[in-house]
This record gives structure tokens, C-alpha cells and sequence, in this order.
């Protein structure tokens, strides 16, 4: 980590500390101080009272002990103040440093929710995990141990230089060139140990995308007997996090003792020169051993800082990344056009209230006029160009219209783009050049949660979440009816198989619902897209493990809901897209042939080749 | 469990052991000094001695030298034995979840088992550094403190020998109060995991649905749950140090009352009273490096408690004694199998029920049924990816739970519904296969699978680079490189789980003519949901719920079995259309 960089991180990271916790942070601060403050006197008291009271009373015949009794019980309030102090900073740093956990967690992954999918598909989610736990863990011990400890540290060391300015300028001399060498030392080590400690972070995170992987594709491990390799390959990782893991902290484990030590030859340095002064009568003695205590006084809390060190060393690696996370680009949305409730007043489309199920899209623009466009579904594609990486296209110069209620299929071969297209609708990535509009509006100006709540996708790798079957259904409308559920559930036929399950629609499926086959999970995510009813539906391979018997019926129930409706279907059965109305056929990223069915047939070109089972595109 | 714990340290039992030797070292430095600096004052500086000073000096910088060179030491070899702990924790657990079941897998849940091996070890290696450098430390400083409190005077010292028990009770309680909750903590981490996992997983679907808002709040809920369960396991744990204060200063004001009558009776230097006092801020120190570790072992406990629940949990599938070695042939026998997950708690739901079958080496067996038939499950039976609840499945004439699991997963290969590619390179995913396949063998077995011909379209062809998951590739490619790498293990037995759902019919239809002209000797068993793709096969398994609805040729069956015809209708319909046109 650059100086500057970790300079920022603390910056931001105590930004968190100051911005809500103000007043318990001054309170915090002033017990410190209290509690540091009663230490101190509690160094000094025993010499105070064996000068002040013990001495005096040495000898006397009949001792009055009640002023010793009474200075007694005044130190034990002190104390008990102290003791205090020290209870509410402690108690409150808890509040302040969870606190600061929940809010950077929360932040985290709201920041999350807006970045693109670019993002997800890029990184191994194990590494993304392993911010929330590994990195977040790291800050803890220093919010709530290693601030208040530097900070009291720093209280005494302040205190005490003051002091020893007062005795003597020289000697102080020494001590600072002595605190000059410790900051240098310090530097060196806490340098190289945070170098390894970033290092650390890194490999944890990579060793908790692997297991993640691993865990995941276990069967596959177990099918190919692949345990012993992948064991290996752990070990690799995981010998590769023991390093870094053992030079970041043993750098972080010899700052102490060097601190210490630097310590301990400062202490005979001022008092050789110390001697040396009072022998030639500059300085008293009993000035030399006051100073003498003095170093002791400031080197035992540089010690206790630097036994933090590695603490919040490992901190600002793990802040660093968690900041990473948190800086990340989000998804860019600039657009305004919204999709409001609407109704039919004369002949005119006018916003409301209330829901008609019919919507209409919200158009301000420039001159102040904002005009209504019944949304419709209808997709437009003009010249689209593009690509996952900048320099390698995989759509070329794509055209298409789809009108309201027309259904609309891909048909290509594998690799085509065909998935690609409908993730460009969406605006999961954002196409290069060209058009897409929707309604006769450039998509860019639909704002995408909008947009994207106008569009249902159902796509072949089904996703679900831990909890119940039906707060899976529900999933796009959480506010719906159990009787929306269950014709939802029916429409998709996924009502037959849950009623054989052990608790029906209550049945909580964990574990990304294993157990379930994966045509009953394509069935689950069918009906959740039927219950959210959108005017435009994607399907990409939504039934390709679902036997054709029961994509029938449910492809009947899907046609019944999507009457006078768009639908983009993509799929490589044939027969789930002969009733379409456009069939479009890709190629390499380019349309290659299009028209219904009876056409293409007509044709005998790829798509007859395809369908006669003749030909393959690849 | 504590000896449980200790016997990870395998290797690093010197590093270990050295340790707490050049801390104890390190100590013994750090208590000389102080005698040596008081030397200086009450010597040197008193009598204006400046050649004693140098003297006592010069000694001094050898003690601080030593004590910085133990201190390294003892740092370095505190941190080997700590990371390389750790490493051995994470190292025992992984290859221990490689013989995991699936349920055992499913009873932790993957995010729990994830945050077991990264959070849980780091808790209990932090733990670990703290007691083998500190634990050593405070208890020593506090012995010598101890000791020198007896020597001046043995009175005052049983004061500490009251307290530091009562101390100790007090923290013991602090600790049993504390513990649960710091259980429920991770408990609700687990939880907290679980939602981040599932989000990053789901990504599309919540985008998709405009679902962050929904997600968020889900999140906020665990993320509160962790943030009021932690805060309550800290605030008990924040007594301790106010609690040791409390106990040192009360220990101190006692000693000046007794300690002034002692000196005002002439029992005692005031020196000695003040030497005291200074011995007893030393045991506060000493103690409140005790109680610092103390916190962190509290919280290690539970973490240590949950890698140790890893570690000793029983796989349910796991070899027999003397399991048979050698797979005769590719003959597999079901005999009245049935089978229930175990997580069903009705008995007598079965998800496969009574299953006879008897296929030869060599035969194609197709099998078809509607979506939730349990074809997979009876497929999966067959390496033992789960066991048979009742009745048997022998390959090669053995029960399948006779051989050694190794053994018999070699020989049966399977390509799974829900494909999954691993990072890396095409040639590494296929390798799983064989480890040690040359680019002959993988071009072959591609070619086999008509992989061959897309992979060489790539740049980097057989180096490609897949990514996580494998989304650079269209699903048809990954069940294609999915079947090539199946073969390359040159099993006697392959099955097919709906892998080729996504593949084009004409591909669909030269992979299978490949299997019967390059591996005839091979059972192959294949689900499909296409008529086409089995049509062909020596034998066709109709389920339905689990049971077996019919057995026999294409022809056969479209004789006698409804839901064969039925299918088969609904599907080669498409097909009459086109001889129409």
C-alpha cells in the first residue's frame, strides 16, 4: 500500500467513526483521558503519601491514622472513578465499533446491488464473500481495542514529553532523536509487514473462491474422483496464504521488541549523558533520575502501541479492499423516462394512481412538456454492435423488430448471441453501437429499474433462494396473494409436483434447492416470472430440462397469459418456438435468416437444415 | 478438545515449543533491565558516577540486544507456528469435506462450511499467537511480580493471593456467560453468508426483478441480527478489564493501609512499600494481557468449537473394510431399490420405489420420463453419490457399496444435468478426466464429443480460458466439453444426465453415433427429454413417479406404453409436418 493510499484509508475509515458517533466518541475520549489520567496518579500517589503522611507520623508515640485513612479512601474514589471510565469507553467503543461494522456491511452490499453484471461475471463469488467476512473481521479488533489504546497511549506520551521539555531541552533532544529512529524503524517494518498483510487478504479471498468452487461443483469432484487433485491444488493456495500470513505477522510481531529495545538504549544514552552533565554540575541529580522515569513513562505505551500495530496493520488491508468493493463503478443510469400506472381518458393516456394494469411510459423533456406512451412491447434492434471486450464483437449489425404481441425466437447455434441479445434488452451490458429502442424510446432513457420491471426473464440457469416455495414464487411480487401463488403455481405446472412434497407450498428448500430436479426448479422460476405478469417476457432455454410432456401444458398456460404480449423466446427444442411469429436465425452474431416457421420451412435454408435435423450451424 | 486442537500443529511443533521458550527468554531480559536501570539511578546517578554508568550501561545495551534478539525470535517463530496452524486447520478440514456426502455437505450448508475455514480459523490462529506469546508473557511477569511482593514482604503478598483467585472466578463466569453468545454470533454470520452468497449467485434474477431493494432489506435484517448477538457477547465481555482494574486498585489501597502500619509499627522500609505498589502495577499489567487473550480465546472457542464439528463430523458414504479394488465389467443389476432423500421426513415418500433392472456390458439404456420422475436420482445411485435406502445395485455382479468408492467412480463416469466447468483452461477442465492426457487424447475425445470443432475456433484454442463458472461458453459447449471429458476417464459405464439438452439434434446424433463405433464395450445409460436421442437404444426405462412404467425397445414400447406414446406422438409430430412440406 502506497503512504498515501493507507493514508486515506485511515481517513475514511475513522470518517465512519467521527460521522455518527460524535457525542459517544467525546464521551469515550474524555474517559480515556480520566482513566489515563488516574493511572498516572496512581503512579504518584504511594510517593505522596509515604512523603506526606507516612514520614510524619514515623515515630510519634500515639498515631492519628485518620488522615492516612482518610487520603486512603479519596484514592479509592479515584480509582473507582477510573475504573468507571474505563468500564464506559469500553462499553461504548462496542457500541461505536459495531456500529461501524453493521454500517460498512450495509453499505457494502447496497454499493453491490448497483454494479453491473460485468462485475459479478468477472470475479469468483467465493472472493466476493470473502470481503464480508474476512476483510470486515480484520476491522473489528482494531475499532474497538487498538483506537482507544493508541489514543490513551498517545494522552501519556503527550503528557509526558511536556514534562520532560520542562526538565531539560538536551535530554528531550535525545529522546525525540530516539523517537525519530523508532518512527523509522517502525516504518520499515509496518511497511513490509502491511505489503504482506494486502497479500494475505488477497490469498484468503482466493482460498474462499476456491472452496466456494470446489463446494459448488462437488459433484462433479466426486464423479471424476477428484478429491486428491483438488486437495492438491488447495495446498498450493493455501500454502501460498501460510506464507504471506507468516511474514505479515511476524514483521507486525518484531515491531514490539524494537520498539521496546530502541527504548531501553535511549534510556542508558540519557543517562550517560546525564551523568556526564551532573558530573560537571549542569544538571542536578535529582532532576537526571526525574527524566530517567520520564523515558520509562513514554516507552511502555510506544510499546502497547506497537503491539496494536499488527492489528490495525491488517485492518487497513482488509478497509483497503473493502473500500475496493465499495468504489467500485456502479451500473450508469441516466435515464428518466418512467413507467407510471395509467389510464384511458378519451382516447388519452393519462398518469393515476391507482392499478389498471395498463402502464404508460413518463417522457419529460427538454421544453417542459412530458408526454405519455402506452407501454405496448414493442423491441426494436438498429444496427446493434457488440461485444464482451472491447476489440472482439459478437453481435454484428443486428436489426429486428418485435411488435406488440408478437413472439419473437433465437434460434442459432450454440455460441450464436443469441443469449447476448436479450442480455442487451435488459441493459445487464450495454450495447456499442447502435439502437435499441422499446416503445419507439431509446432504451437508454428508460430508466433501468423500469425497464427492467417491464420485462419478465426466465432464464435456463434457475436461481433460487433459501426459504419456502412460495416466498420463491412470490419472489417478483412479494405483496401477492396465496391464490396468485397457486395460479401462478398451476399455470406453470409446477402446482403437481409441490403438492407431493412433504409441505407443500411451506416446503423451505436450502442449499440453492438441491433436491429439487432441475426441470422442477425451471418449473419454480416459470411460475414466479407468470405471478409478476409482465408486458414482456424472455425466455431464454427456460424449459430445456423440462420433458416436452409437461413443457405443453405449461407452454399453453405461458401462451394463455401472454396473449397480445411480447415474448422473446430462445431455444434449441424446435418445437418449444414453431408457433412463433418471427423466428430469427443467428449465425456468428448475425441474423441470417427470418420469418414464421412456414416460411422458413419454405425457405429450406438453415432453418429447414435445422429442423429436418439436417445441418448444423456451427 | 483442546487436545483435539493441539494435534493440528503437526509440523510446526518446534516453532511451537520455541516460542514461549524465547518469550520466557525474552522476560527474564525484561526484568533485568529495570533492576539494571534502577542500579543507574540509585548508583550511578546519585553518586555522579559516571563511570559506573557506563559500566551498568554497556550491560544494559547487551540485555537490550539480547532481549530484542529473543523478541524476534519468539515474534518469528510465533508467527510460523500461527499461520502454519492455521494452514494445517484449513487443511484438515478441506480434505475432510472432500469425503463429505452430500448430506453432510447440505447438513452445514456450503456458506457455513465457507466461513468455518476462513473466519473460524483466523479467530482460533489469532487465539493461538496470543497464547503461545502471551499467555507465556503475563503469567510469568505476574509469577516474578509475585515472587518479589514474598520477598519483601510475605504478609502483603497473601493479599494478592486472595484477589488473583477471586479474579479468576469472576472471569470463568464472565467467560460461560459470554461463550453462548458468541456462538449465536457466528450462527448468525452463517446466515449473513448465506444471503451474500446467494445474492452474488442470483445476480440476474435480482437484477432482472429490480429485487435490490428486497435484498437489501433481507440483508439489513441478518446484518441488525449479527450487530445486536455481537454487541451482546461484547458488552459481557467489557467488564473484564474494569473488573481487573477494580481488583488491582483495591489490592493497592489495602497494601497502603496495611503496608503504613507496618512501616508506622517499624516492620517496613517505606522503600520497600513503594517497591510494592510498583510490583503490583506490574501484576495489573501482567493481568490485563491475560484478560486480552482471554477475550479472544472466548471467541476462539466457539470458532474452535465449529471447525472441530467439521472436522469430526462421520461421512455417510465411505468405504467398507477391505472394499473390492477392480470393477469386472460395465453390468449393472437394480434389485427392488428403493430410495428416499434423507431429509424427507414422511417414511414412505419415496423418490424411487422398487426399481428392478438388469442391463448387460455394453447395452445403451435410454431413459425417459416426465420432470420430477427421479431419473436423475436413479442414475446417481449408481457411483454412490447417494446410497440405495432399500435393495441393492451391483456393478459387475458386486453391490456397488462393496467396492471401494474410488474404484467404482473410476469406472462409472457421469455427466451431470447441471454442468459445471471450473476456472481455467478447456484442456485443464478436460483433464479431470485423466490427469495426465496428452493433446492427442483431448483432441480425440473432443472430436468424439464434437467439442473439437468450436474449441478450434477460439484463439487460444485448447488454452482457452474459461470463467467463473463457465460463461464464455453457450450451454451446448459446455455439455459437450462436459461429455469429452467424461471419456477421456475411458469408464466401462457412462451416463448421460440430459447432457446433450442443449445440443443441436444433427451434433446430438453424430455424438451418439461416436459412442457406438469408438466405445461399443461402454454401457452407456442417457436421460434425455428428446425421443431422437434414445430412440436408438437397446433399451428404454419409462419412469413416472418413481416407478418403473415400462421397459423395452422404441418399437416395443410404442406399443405398449401410453406415456411412451404419448411423447413420442407429441414429439415426431413436428417431424410428419415437415415430410408434408
Amino acid at each position: 500500500m502506497k503512504k498515501t493510499s493507507t493514508f486515506k484509508t485511515i481517513k475514511r475509515l475513522l470518517k465512519y467513526v467521527t460521522s455518527e458517533y460524535k457525542g459517544q466518541l467525546a464521551i469515550v475520549l474524555v474517559s480515556i483521558i480520566i482513566s489515563a489520567l488516574v493511572g498516572v496518579l496512581g503512579v504518584q500517589f504511594i510517593k505522596y503519601l509515604i512523603d506526606d503522611f507516612i514520614t510524619p507520623l514515623l515515630g510519634s508515640e500515639s498515631p492519628d491514622l485518620t488522615s492516612l485513612l482518610n487520603v486512603i479512601l479519596i484514592m479509592g474514589v479515584i480509582y473507582l472513578i477510573g475504573v468507571i471510565c474505563t468500564y464506559i469507553y469500553n462499553r461504548l467503543m462496542i457500541n461505536i465499533s459495531q456500529g461501524v461494522l453493521k454500517k460498512i456491511r450495509s453499505q457494502m452490499f447496497s454499493h453491490m446491488q448497483t454494479l453491473p453484471i460485468r462485475y459479478f461475471d468477472s470475479r469468483s463469488h467465493g472472493e466476493i464473500m470473502s470481503t464480508y467476512t474476512n476483510d470486515v473481521d480484520t476491522l473489528m479488533q482494531m475499532l474497538s481495542q487498538s483506537i482507544p489504546q493508541v489514543f490513551s497511549a498517545t494522552v501519556s506520551m503527550v503528557a509526558v514529553l511536556c514534562a520532560m521539555f520542562a526538565t531539560n531541552i538536551y535530554l528531550t533532544l535525545v529522546v525525540l532523536a530516539m523517537v525519530v529512529s523508532m518512527i523509522f524503524v517502525s516504518k520499515y517494518l509496518g511497511g513490509n509487514s502491511s505489503k504482506f498483510f494486502v497479500k494475505q487478504q488477497e490469498h484468503i479471498g482466493q482460498v474462499n473462491g476456491y472452496i466456494e468452487e470446489m463446494m459448488e461443483g462437488q459433484k462433479v469432484v466426486k464423479v471424476f474422483n477428484y478429491e486428491e487433485e483438488s486437495k492438491k491444488r488447495f495446498d498450493e493456495l493455501n500454502d501460498q496464504l501460510c506464507e504471506s500470513m507468516t511474514k505479515a505477522n511476524m514483521f507486525a510481531n518484531i515491531l514490539m521488541p524494537c520498539i521496546m529495545n530502541i527504548g531501553n538504549i535511549g534510556y542508558v544514552l540519557v543517562a550517560v549523558i546525564g551523568g556526564i552533565l551532573s558530573v560537571n554540575g549542569i544538571l542536578t541529580i535529582g532532576s537526571i533520575a526525574a527524566f530517567l522515569q520520564y523515558v520509562k513513562a513514554f516507552t511502555n505505551p510506544l510499546g502497547q502501541v506497537s503491539q496494536q500495530m499488527n492489528f490495525v496493520i491488517m485492518a487497513l488491508a482488509g478497509a483497503g479492499r473493502i473500500f475496493e468493493l465499495m468504489d467500485e463503478q456502479s451500473e450508469q443510469d441516466e435515464g428518466y423516462v418512467t413507467l407510471v400506472n395509467a389510464k384511458i381518458e378519451n382516447g388519452k393516456v393519462v398518469e393515476t394512481e391507482e392499478r389498471t394494469g395498463i402502464w404508460a411510459w413518463k417522457h419529460p423533456h427538454k421544453d417542459g412538456r412530458t408526454t405519455y406512451t402506452r407501454l405496448r412491447g414493442q423491441v426494436e434492434f438498429e444496427n446493434v454492435q457488440f461485444g464482451y471486450e472491447e476489440n472482439k464483437r459478437i453481435l454484428h449489425d443486428i436489426t429486428l423488430s418485435a411488435k406488440e404481441g408478437q413472439k419473437v425466437s433465437f434460434v442459432g447455434a450454440t455460441g450464436a448471441g443469441k443469449t447476448t441479445i436479450t442480455n442487451l434488452i435488459n441493459r445487464f451490458y450495454d450495447i456499442q453501437d447502435g439502437k435499441i429502442r422499446y416503445d419507439r424510446i431509446n432504451i437508454r432513457k428508460i430508466k433501468k429499474d423500469d425497464l427492467r420491471r417491464s420485462l419478465g426473464m426466465v432464464l435456463q440457469d434457475t436461481s433460487l433462494f433459501t426459504g419456502t416455495i412460495k416466498d420463491n414464487i412470490k419472489y417478483g411480487k412479494l405483496n401477492a396473494t396465496d391464490e396468485e401463488v397457486y395460479k401462478a403455481a398451476k399455470l406453470s405446472n409446477a402446482d403437481r409436483f409441490i403438492k407431493h412434497l412433504p409441505h407443500g407450498y411451506d416446503t423451505v428448500i436450502t442449499g440453492n434447492g438441491e433436491g429439487l430436479s432441475q426441470g422442477q426448479r425451471q418449473l419454480l422460476s416459470i411460475a414466479r416470472a407468470a405471478l409478476n405478469n409482465p408486458p414482456v417476457l424472455i425466455l431464454d432455454e427456460a424449459t430445456s430440462s423440462i420433458d416436452t410432456r409437461t413443457e405443453k401444458i405449461v407452454q399453453e398456460g405461458m401462451d394463455k397469459l401472454m396473449k397480445g404480449r411480447t415474448v422473446f423466446v430462445i431455444a434449441h427444442r424446435l418445437s418449444t418456438i414453431k408457433n412463433s411469429d418471427v423466428i430469427m436465425v443467428l449465425d456468428h452474431g448475425r441474423i441470417i435468416e427470418r420469418g414464421n416457421h412456414e416460411e422458413l420451412i419454405a425457405k429450406k435454408g438453415t432453418y429447414y437444415g435445422l429442423y429436418t435435423g439436417a445441418i448444423e450451424i456451427d | 478438545m483442546f487436545r483435539k486442537l493441539a494435534s493440528y500443529v503437526k509440523e510446526y511443533k518446534k516453532s511451537t515449543i520455541l516460542t514461549p521458550i524465547f518469550v520466557i527468554l525474552e522476560v527474564v531480559m525484561e526484568v533485568i533491565i529495570p533492576l539494571l536501570m534502577a542500579k543507574i539511578i540509585d548508583v550511578g546517578i546519585q553518586n555522579g558516577d559516571v563511570h559506573y554508568i557506563l559500566e551498568i550501561g554497556g550491560l544494559l545495551i547487551v540485555c537490550a540486544i539480547l532481549s530484542l534478539t529473543f523478541g524476534m525470535l519468539s515474534g518469528r517463530f510465533a508467527a510460523k507456528a500461527s499461520a502454519g496452524y492455521a494452514k494445517n486447520l484449513r487443511k484438515e478440514m478441506f480434505y475432510k469435506i472432500q469425503d463429505y456426502s452430500f448430506e453432510n455437505i447440505d447438513k452445514f450448508s456450503t456458506s457455513s462450511l465457507v466461513t468455518r475455514m476462513t473466519t473460524d480459523v483466523t479467530n482460533v490462529q489469532m487465539a493461538f499467537q496470543m497464547i503461545i506469546r502471551i499467555l507465556v508473557r503475563g503469567p510469568i511477569m505476574m509469577i516474578f511480580s509475585l515472587l518479589m511482593v514474598a520477598s519483601i514482604s510475605a504478609k502483603l503478598s497473601v493479599i494478592f493471593l486472595v484477589a488473583i483467585p477471586v479474579l479468576g472466578v469472576i472471569l470463568f463466569f464472565i467467560a460461560t456467560k459470554a461463550h453462548p453468545n458468541f456462538e449465536r454470533v457466528f450462527k448468525k454470520y452463517d446466515k449473513l453468508n448465506n444471503v451474500v452468497q446467494e445474492n452474488v449467485s442470483a445476480i440476474r434474477v435480482v437484477k432482472a426483478y429490480v429485487k435490490e431493494g428486497h435484498e437489501k432489506e433481507k440483508f439489513e435484517k441478518v446484518n441488525s441480527e449479527v450487530y445486536t448477538n455481537f454487541k451482546k457477547a461484547q458488552k459481557i465481555v467489557a467488564f473484564n478489564g474494569p473488573v481487573m482494574q477494580f481488583t488491582i486498585y483495591t489490592c493497592i489501597l489495602l497494601i497502603s493501609w496495611i503496608g503504613s502500619g507496618l512501616i508506622i509499627g517499624g516492620q517496613m522500609q517505606t522503600g520497600e512499600l513503594s517497591s510494592i505498589i510498583t510490583y503490583a502495577w506490574q501484576i495489573l499489567a501482567s493481568l490485563m494481557m491475560i484478560s486480552f487473550v482471554f477475550v479472544m480465546v472466548i471467541m476462539a472457542q466457539s470458532s474452535a468449537e465449529r471447525i472441530i464439528e467439521v472436522i469430526e463430523e462421520n461421512p455417510t458414504i465411505k468405504n467398507k473394510e477391505k472394499p473390492i479394488e477392480k470393477v469386472k465389467d460395465g453390468s449393472i443389476t437394480f434389485e427392488n431399490v428403493s430410495f428416499r432423500y434423507s431429509d424427507e421426513e414422511d417414511e414412505n415418500n419415496f423418490a424411487l420405489e422398487n426399481i428392478n433392472l438388469e442391463i448387460k456390458e455394453g447395452e445403451t439404456i435410454g431413459v425417459i420420463g416426465g420432470t420430477g420422475s427421479s431419473k436423475s436420482t436413479l442414475v446417481q445411485l449408481i457411483p454412490r453419490l447417494y446410497d440405495v435406502t432399500k435393495g441393492s445395485i451391483k456393478v459387475g455382479g458386486v453391490d456397488v457399496r462393496d467396492y471401494d468408492i474410488k474404484a467404482l467412480r473410476e469406472e462409472v463416469a457421469m455427466v451431470l444435468q447441471k454442468n459445471v466447468l471450473f476456472s481455467g483452461s478447456i484442456a485443464e477442465n478436460l483433464r479431470w478426466g485423466k490427469k495426465n492426457a496428452d493433446q492427442e487424447e483431448l483432441e480425440e475425445v473432443c472430436k468424439l464429443a464434437q467439442a473439437d470443432g468450436f474449441i478450434k475456433e477460439f484463439p487460444s484454442k485448447y488454452d482457452t480460458i474459461l470463467d467463473q463458472g463457465g460463461t464464455n461458453v453457450s450451454g451446448g459447449q459446455k455439455q459437450r466439453i462436459c461429455i469429452a471429458r467424461a471419456i477421456l476417464k475411458q469408464p466401462k459405464i457412462l451416463i448421460l444426465d440430459d447432457s446433450t439438452s442443449a445440443v443441436d439434434t444433427k451434433t446430438d446424433a453424430l455424438i451418439r453415433k461416436a459412442f457406438r463405433e469408438k466405445i461399443p464395450n461402454t454401457t452407456k445409460i442417457i436421460i434425455a427429454q428428446r425421443i431422437s436421442s434414445i430412440e436408438d437404444a437397446d433399451k428404454i426405462i419409462v419412469l413416472n413417479d418413481g416407478k418403473i412404467d415400462g421397459i423395452g425397445t422404441s418399437e416395443e414400447l410404442l406399443k405398449t406404453n401410453a406415456i411412451y406414446q404419448e411423447v413420442y406422438e407429441s414429439q415426431m409430430k413436428g417431424g410428419d409436418d415437415n415430410e408434408e412440406n
